[in-house]
Protein backbone atom coordinates (compact mmCIF):
# COMPACT_ATOMS: atom_id res chain seq x y z
CA UNK A 1 0.00 0.00 0.00
CA UNK A 2 2.47 2.57 -1.28
CA UNK A 3 1.88 5.24 -3.91
CA UNK A 4 2.50 8.86 -4.99
CA UNK A 5 0.04 11.92 -4.17
CA UNK A 6 -0.76 11.80 -8.09
CA UNK A 7 -2.35 7.95 -7.65
CA UNK A 8 -4.34 9.15 -4.75
CA UNK A 9 -5.41 11.65 -6.17
CA UNK A 10 -6.51 9.75 -9.59
CA UNK A 11 -8.08 6.91 -7.50
CA UNK A 12 -10.39 9.43 -5.50
CA UNK A 13 -10.93 11.67 -8.72
CA UNK A 14 -12.52 8.30 -10.20
CA UNK A 15 -14.33 7.18 -7.29
CA UNK A 16 -16.16 10.87 -7.00
CA UNK A 17 -16.35 10.31 -10.98
CA UNK A 18 -18.53 7.12 -10.51
CA UNK A 19 -21.08 9.40 -8.25
CA UNK A 20 -22.19 10.50 -11.49
CA UNK A 21 -23.36 7.64 -12.25
CA UNK A 22 -26.20 7.51 -10.00
CA UNK A 23 -27.61 10.63 -11.63
CA UNK A 24 -27.54 8.13 -14.69
CA UNK A 25 -29.42 5.71 -12.69
CA UNK A 26 -32.14 8.43 -11.47
CA UNK A 27 -32.83 9.28 -14.90
CA UNK A 28 -33.39 5.90 -16.10
CA UNK A 29 -35.47 5.00 -13.16
CA UNK A 30 -37.64 8.54 -14.07
CA UNK A 31 -37.86 7.14 -18.01
CA UNK A 32 -39.32 3.63 -16.86
CA UNK A 33 -41.40 5.11 -14.07
CA UNK A 34 -43.03 7.28 -16.34
CA UNK A 35 -42.93 4.85 -19.37
CA UNK A 36 -45.16 2.37 -17.01
CA UNK A 37 -47.12 5.00 -15.29
CA UNK A 38 -48.35 6.01 -18.75
CA UNK A 39 -48.41 2.83 -19.88
CA UNK A 40 -51.39 1.79 -17.31
CA UNK A 41 -53.20 4.09 -17.65
CA UNK A 42 -53.37 3.18 -22.10
CA UNK A 43 -51.81 -0.11 -21.80
CA UNK A 44 -53.14 -0.52 -25.74
CA UNK A 45 -50.71 1.85 -26.36
CA UNK A 46 -48.11 0.82 -25.04
CA UNK A 47 -46.24 -1.38 -27.44
CA UNK A 48 -45.64 1.40 -29.88
CA UNK A 49 -43.74 3.04 -27.50
CA UNK A 50 -41.72 0.86 -26.59
CA UNK A 51 -38.70 1.89 -28.69
CA UNK A 52 -39.07 5.27 -27.66
CA UNK A 53 -38.33 4.37 -24.01
CA UNK A 54 -35.54 2.61 -25.00
CA UNK A 55 -34.12 6.00 -26.62
CA UNK A 56 -35.04 8.07 -23.70
CA UNK A 57 -32.96 5.17 -21.32
CA UNK A 58 -30.15 5.25 -23.38
CA UNK A 59 -29.83 9.38 -23.57
CA UNK A 60 -30.05 9.31 -20.03
CA UNK A 61 -27.61 6.50 -19.50
CA UNK A 62 -25.01 8.35 -22.65
CA UNK A 63 -24.23 10.59 -19.01
CA UNK A 64 -23.79 8.11 -16.72
CA UNK A 65 -21.41 6.62 -19.09
CA UNK A 66 -19.40 9.33 -19.59
CA UNK A 67 -18.76 9.69 -15.59
CA UNK A 68 -17.58 6.04 -15.96
CA UNK A 69 -15.19 6.95 -18.98
CA UNK A 70 -14.12 9.63 -16.54
CA UNK A 71 -13.03 7.37 -13.88
CA UNK A 72 -12.27 4.64 -16.20
CA UNK A 73 -9.05 7.37 -17.93
CA UNK A 74 -8.65 8.40 -14.52
CA UNK A 75 -8.31 4.78 -13.43
CA UNK A 76 -6.06 3.38 -16.36
CA UNK A 77 -4.38 6.38 -18.60
CA UNK A 78 -3.56 9.37 -16.17
CA UNK B 1 -2.97 -25.04 -2.03
CA UNK B 2 -3.79 -22.52 0.97
CA UNK B 3 -0.54 -21.06 0.57
CA UNK B 4 -0.58 -20.70 -3.09
CA UNK B 5 -3.88 -19.01 -3.33
CA UNK B 6 -2.49 -16.68 -0.29
CA UNK B 7 -0.07 -15.50 -2.29
CA UNK B 8 -1.29 -14.48 -5.22
CA UNK B 9 -4.37 -12.85 -3.02
CA UNK B 10 -1.59 -10.67 -1.13
CA UNK B 11 -0.22 -10.14 -4.56
CA UNK B 12 -2.82 -8.09 -6.15
CA UNK B 13 -4.19 -6.75 -3.06
CA UNK B 14 -6.73 -9.06 -1.52
CA UNK B 15 -8.20 -10.70 -5.03
CA UNK B 16 -6.57 -13.84 -6.31
CA UNK B 17 -6.96 -12.29 -9.64
CA UNK B 18 -7.94 -9.07 -10.83
CA UNK B 19 -11.31 -8.10 -12.50
CA UNK B 20 -9.54 -6.76 -15.87
CA UNK B 21 -7.22 -9.42 -16.76
CA UNK B 22 -10.05 -11.05 -18.44
CA UNK B 23 -9.94 -8.18 -21.19
CA UNK B 24 -5.86 -8.07 -21.58
CA UNK B 25 -5.20 -8.72 -25.27
CA UNK B 26 -2.99 -11.58 -25.78
CA UNK B 27 -1.33 -12.84 -28.98
CA UNK B 28 -3.35 -15.91 -30.06
CA UNK B 29 0.64 -18.14 -31.19
CA UNK B 30 3.58 -17.15 -29.52
CA UNK B 31 4.12 -14.16 -26.93
CA UNK B 32 5.53 -11.50 -29.26
CA UNK B 33 4.67 -7.93 -29.25
CA UNK B 34 0.91 -6.68 -30.39
CA UNK B 35 0.85 -5.73 -34.17
CA UNK B 36 -1.49 -4.19 -36.29
CA UNK B 37 -1.54 -7.66 -38.26
CA UNK B 38 -1.07 -9.87 -35.26
CA UNK B 39 -3.51 -12.82 -34.75
CA UNK B 40 -4.77 -12.14 -31.48
CA UNK B 41 -7.49 -13.61 -28.77
CA UNK B 42 -9.55 -11.09 -29.81
CA UNK B 43 -9.68 -11.44 -33.29
CA UNK B 44 -10.43 -15.24 -32.54
CA UNK B 45 -13.30 -14.52 -31.04
CA UNK B 46 -14.58 -11.74 -33.22
CA UNK B 47 -13.91 -14.64 -36.43
CA UNK B 48 -16.14 -17.10 -34.02
CA UNK B 49 -18.83 -14.46 -34.00
CA UNK B 50 -19.23 -14.08 -37.65
CA UNK B 51 -19.02 -17.75 -38.15
CA UNK B 52 -21.58 -18.30 -35.55
CA UNK B 53 -24.39 -15.25 -37.22
CA UNK B 54 -23.15 -16.96 -40.44
CA UNK B 55 -24.10 -20.35 -39.59
CA UNK B 56 -27.36 -18.94 -37.81
CA UNK B 57 -28.58 -16.93 -40.57
CA UNK B 58 -27.28 -18.67 -43.57
CA UNK B 59 -28.10 -22.95 -42.14
CA UNK B 60 -31.78 -20.95 -40.28
CA UNK B 61 -33.20 -19.80 -43.62
CA UNK B 62 -32.16 -22.58 -46.10
CA UNK B 63 -34.49 -24.90 -44.84
CA UNK B 64 -37.89 -22.73 -45.54
CA UNK B 65 -39.97 -25.16 -43.76
CA UNK B 66 -43.30 -24.55 -43.61
CA UNK B 67 -43.10 -25.65 -39.96
CA UNK B 68 -39.89 -23.45 -38.83
CA UNK B 69 -37.41 -25.60 -37.14
CA UNK B 70 -35.93 -23.62 -33.58
CA UNK B 71 -32.92 -22.34 -35.53
CA UNK B 72 -35.44 -20.97 -38.49
CA UNK B 73 -37.39 -19.36 -35.75
CA UNK B 74 -34.25 -17.15 -34.57
CA UNK B 75 -33.48 -16.54 -38.28
CA UNK B 76 -36.90 -14.97 -39.21
CA UNK B 77 -37.79 -13.46 -35.62
CA UNK B 78 -34.47 -11.62 -35.93
CA UNK B 79 -35.22 -10.58 -39.14
CA UNK B 80 -38.51 -8.97 -38.65
CA UNK B 81 -38.03 -7.64 -35.28
CA UNK B 82 -35.22 -5.37 -37.01
CA UNK B 83 -37.34 -4.83 -40.30
CA UNK B 84 -40.18 -3.93 -38.21
CA UNK B 85 -37.54 -1.71 -35.77
CA UNK B 86 -36.23 0.40 -39.29
CA UNK B 87 -39.71 0.70 -40.38
CA UNK B 88 -40.79 2.21 -36.65
CA UNK B 89 -38.10 4.31 -36.38
CA UNK B 90 -36.55 5.68 -39.05
CA UNK B 91 -39.25 5.29 -41.89
CA UNK B 92 -40.47 3.40 -44.67
CA UNK B 93 -37.11 5.24 -46.76
CA UNK B 94 -34.90 4.02 -44.56
CA UNK B 95 -35.51 0.15 -45.66
CA UNK B 96 -32.53 0.60 -48.02
CA UNK B 97 -30.49 0.81 -45.53
CA UNK B 98 -31.87 -2.39 -43.50
CA UNK B 99 -29.06 -4.73 -44.30
CA UNK B 100 -26.36 -2.96 -42.91
CA UNK B 101 -27.85 -2.53 -39.48
CA UNK B 102 -28.98 -5.99 -39.82
CA UNK B 103 -25.65 -6.92 -40.01
CA UNK B 104 -25.16 -4.38 -37.28
CA UNK B 105 -27.73 -5.88 -34.88
CA UNK B 106 -26.25 -9.53 -35.86
CA UNK B 107 -22.53 -9.13 -35.61
CA UNK B 108 -23.23 -7.23 -31.98
CA UNK B 109 -26.10 -9.43 -29.84
CA UNK B 110 -23.69 -12.39 -31.54
CA UNK B 111 -20.64 -10.86 -30.15
CA UNK B 112 -22.02 -10.15 -26.41
CA UNK B 113 -23.82 -13.77 -26.37
CA UNK B 114 -20.45 -15.24 -27.26
CA UNK B 115 -18.85 -13.23 -24.76
CA UNK B 116 -21.41 -14.83 -22.19
CA UNK B 117 -19.58 -18.27 -22.86
CA UNK B 118 -17.13 -19.04 -19.64
CA UNK B 119 -13.81 -18.70 -20.93
CA UNK B 120 -14.50 -16.71 -23.92
CA UNK B 121 -13.67 -13.58 -24.51
CA UNK B 122 -15.85 -10.52 -25.11
CA UNK B 123 -15.27 -8.49 -28.12
CA UNK B 124 -17.59 -5.73 -27.35
CA UNK B 125 -15.88 -4.79 -24.65
CA UNK B 126 -13.04 -3.47 -26.00
CA UNK B 127 -13.42 0.63 -27.16
CA UNK B 128 -11.61 0.11 -30.15
CA UNK B 129 -13.89 -2.61 -30.95
CA UNK B 130 -17.18 -0.88 -30.74
CA UNK B 131 -15.89 2.91 -31.88
CA UNK B 132 -15.40 1.18 -35.56
CA UNK B 133 -18.92 0.17 -35.35
CA UNK B 134 -19.99 3.68 -34.29
CA UNK B 135 -17.59 5.82 -36.68
CA UNK B 136 -19.00 3.70 -39.33
CA UNK B 137 -22.50 4.88 -38.35
CA UNK B 138 -21.44 8.22 -37.67
CA UNK B 139 -19.41 8.97 -40.98
CA UNK B 140 -22.61 6.90 -43.04
CA UNK B 141 -25.24 8.69 -41.47
CA UNK B 142 -23.08 12.33 -42.26
CA UNK B 143 -22.83 11.18 -45.60
CA UNK B 144 -25.67 10.03 -46.00
CA UNK B 145 -27.31 13.27 -45.26
CA UNK B 146 -25.12 15.53 -46.96
CA UNK B 147 -25.89 13.30 -50.50
CA UNK B 148 -29.90 13.55 -50.01
CA UNK B 149 -29.78 17.01 -48.91
CA UNK B 150 -26.84 19.24 -49.73
CA UNK B 151 -26.19 22.17 -47.50
CA UNK B 152 -29.95 21.56 -46.24
CA UNK B 153 -28.68 18.75 -43.66
CA UNK B 154 -27.55 21.49 -41.89
CA UNK B 155 -31.13 22.47 -40.49
CA UNK B 156 -30.80 19.61 -38.75
CA UNK B 157 -28.75 22.13 -36.07
CA UNK B 158 -31.01 24.81 -36.93
CA UNK B 159 -34.51 24.74 -35.15
CA UNK B 160 -36.53 26.44 -36.49
CA UNK B 161 -39.06 26.02 -34.04
CA UNK B 162 -37.58 28.04 -30.97
CA UNK B 163 -37.56 31.62 -31.15
CA UNK B 164 -34.99 33.36 -33.13
CA UNK B 165 -32.70 34.97 -30.04
CA UNK B 166 -32.14 31.28 -28.86
CA UNK B 167 -31.69 29.56 -32.28
CA UNK B 168 -27.63 30.20 -32.17
CA UNK B 169 -27.02 28.98 -28.78
CA UNK B 170 -29.34 26.36 -29.35
CA UNK B 171 -27.41 25.21 -32.93
CA UNK B 172 -23.99 25.23 -31.12
CA UNK B 173 -25.76 22.90 -28.66
CA UNK B 174 -26.72 20.58 -31.29
CA UNK B 175 -23.60 20.46 -33.11
CA UNK B 176 -21.77 19.50 -29.68
CA UNK B 177 -24.27 16.87 -29.13
CA UNK B 178 -23.80 15.77 -32.67
CA UNK B 179 -19.86 15.23 -32.64
CA UNK B 180 -20.34 13.46 -29.16
CA UNK B 181 -22.97 10.88 -30.62
CA UNK B 182 -19.86 8.49 -32.05
CA UNK B 183 -18.54 8.38 -28.08
CA UNK B 184 -21.56 7.88 -26.90
CA UNK B 185 -22.62 5.31 -29.40
CA UNK B 186 -19.70 3.46 -28.91
CA UNK B 187 -18.79 3.89 -24.90
CA UNK B 188 -22.38 2.70 -24.03
CA UNK B 189 -21.73 -0.72 -25.31
CA UNK B 190 -17.95 -1.00 -24.30
CA UNK B 191 -18.97 -0.02 -21.15
CA UNK B 192 -22.03 -2.23 -20.28
CA UNK B 193 -20.10 -4.98 -21.02
CA UNK B 194 -17.11 -4.41 -19.32
CA UNK B 195 -18.86 -3.18 -16.07
CA UNK B 196 -20.71 -6.35 -16.55
CA UNK B 197 -17.85 -8.51 -16.63
CA UNK B 198 -16.10 -7.18 -14.67
CA UNK B 199 -18.62 -7.66 -11.86
CA UNK B 200 -18.92 -11.16 -12.19
CA UNK B 201 -15.09 -11.26 -11.73
CA UNK B 202 -14.95 -9.53 -8.82
CA UNK B 203 -17.39 -11.87 -7.67
CA UNK B 204 -15.72 -14.76 -9.43
CA UNK B 205 -12.63 -13.80 -7.38
CA UNK B 206 -14.53 -13.59 -3.78
CA UNK B 207 -15.58 -17.19 -4.36
CA UNK B 208 -12.35 -18.86 -3.37
CA UNK B 209 -12.27 -17.18 0.02
CA UNK B 210 -13.31 -20.26 1.84
CA UNK B 211 -10.09 -21.93 0.59
CA UNK B 212 -8.30 -19.16 2.42
CA UNK B 213 -10.48 -18.63 5.88
CA UNK B 214 -12.98 -21.24 6.37
CA UNK B 215 -14.41 -18.51 9.25
CA UNK B 216 -15.72 -15.57 6.80
CA UNK B 217 -15.36 -18.08 3.39
CA UNK B 218 -18.25 -20.02 4.74
CA UNK B 219 -20.27 -16.94 3.96
CA UNK B 220 -18.80 -15.35 1.30
CA UNK B 221 -18.62 -18.02 -0.83
CA UNK B 222 -21.66 -19.28 -1.31
CA UNK B 223 -23.33 -15.72 -1.45
CA UNK B 224 -20.96 -15.09 -4.15
CA UNK B 225 -21.52 -17.96 -6.43
CA UNK B 226 -25.59 -17.23 -6.01
CA UNK B 227 -24.24 -13.42 -7.01
CA UNK B 228 -22.62 -14.70 -10.18
CA UNK B 229 -25.75 -16.38 -11.11
CA UNK B 230 -27.97 -13.74 -10.54
CA UNK B 231 -25.69 -11.45 -12.34
CA UNK B 232 -25.06 -13.71 -15.36
CA UNK B 233 -28.90 -13.76 -16.02
CA UNK B 234 -29.10 -10.36 -15.58
CA UNK B 235 -25.74 -10.13 -18.29
CA UNK B 236 -28.20 -12.10 -20.54
CA UNK B 237 -30.41 -9.64 -20.36
CA UNK B 238 -27.90 -6.37 -20.86
CA UNK B 239 -26.53 -8.44 -24.04
CA UNK B 240 -29.35 -8.34 -25.50
CA UNK B 241 -30.87 -4.77 -24.43
CA UNK B 242 -27.19 -3.15 -25.22
CA UNK B 243 -27.39 -4.32 -28.94
CA UNK B 244 -31.20 -3.54 -29.36
CA UNK B 245 -29.65 0.35 -27.87
CA UNK B 246 -26.87 0.13 -30.30
CA UNK B 247 -29.41 -0.62 -33.84
CA UNK B 248 -32.18 1.51 -32.56
CA UNK B 249 -29.48 4.21 -31.54
CA UNK B 250 -28.25 3.85 -35.82
CA UNK B 251 -32.31 4.11 -36.78
CA UNK B 252 -32.35 7.59 -35.15
CA UNK B 253 -29.19 8.44 -36.27
CA UNK B 254 -30.35 7.68 -39.91
CA UNK B 255 -33.69 9.11 -39.22
CA UNK B 256 -32.05 12.65 -38.19
CA UNK B 257 -30.01 12.01 -41.34
CA UNK B 258 -33.14 11.46 -43.99
CA UNK B 259 -35.72 13.92 -42.55
CA UNK B 260 -33.16 16.73 -40.83
CA UNK B 261 -35.99 19.92 -40.77
CA UNK B 262 -37.21 19.97 -37.16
Amino acid sequence: MEGDIATMGAYIGAGLASVGMGGAAVGVGNVVGNFLSGALRNPSAAAGQTATMFIGIAFAEALGIFSFLVALLLMFAV
Amino acid sequence: MATDVNGAAEQSGGLVFHPMDQFIIKPLFGDGAVGVFTVTNITLWMAITVLATVALLVLGSSGRATIPTRMQSIAELAYGFIRKMVEDVAGRDALPYFPYIMTIFMFVVMANFVGLLPGAFTSTSHIGVTAVLAMLVFISVTMIGFIKHGAGFLSLFWISAAPLPLRPILALIEVISYFVRPVSHSIRLAGNMMAGHAVMKVFAAFAPMIIISTGIGLVVTPLSILAIAAIYALEILVAFIQAYVFTILTCVYLKDALHPAH
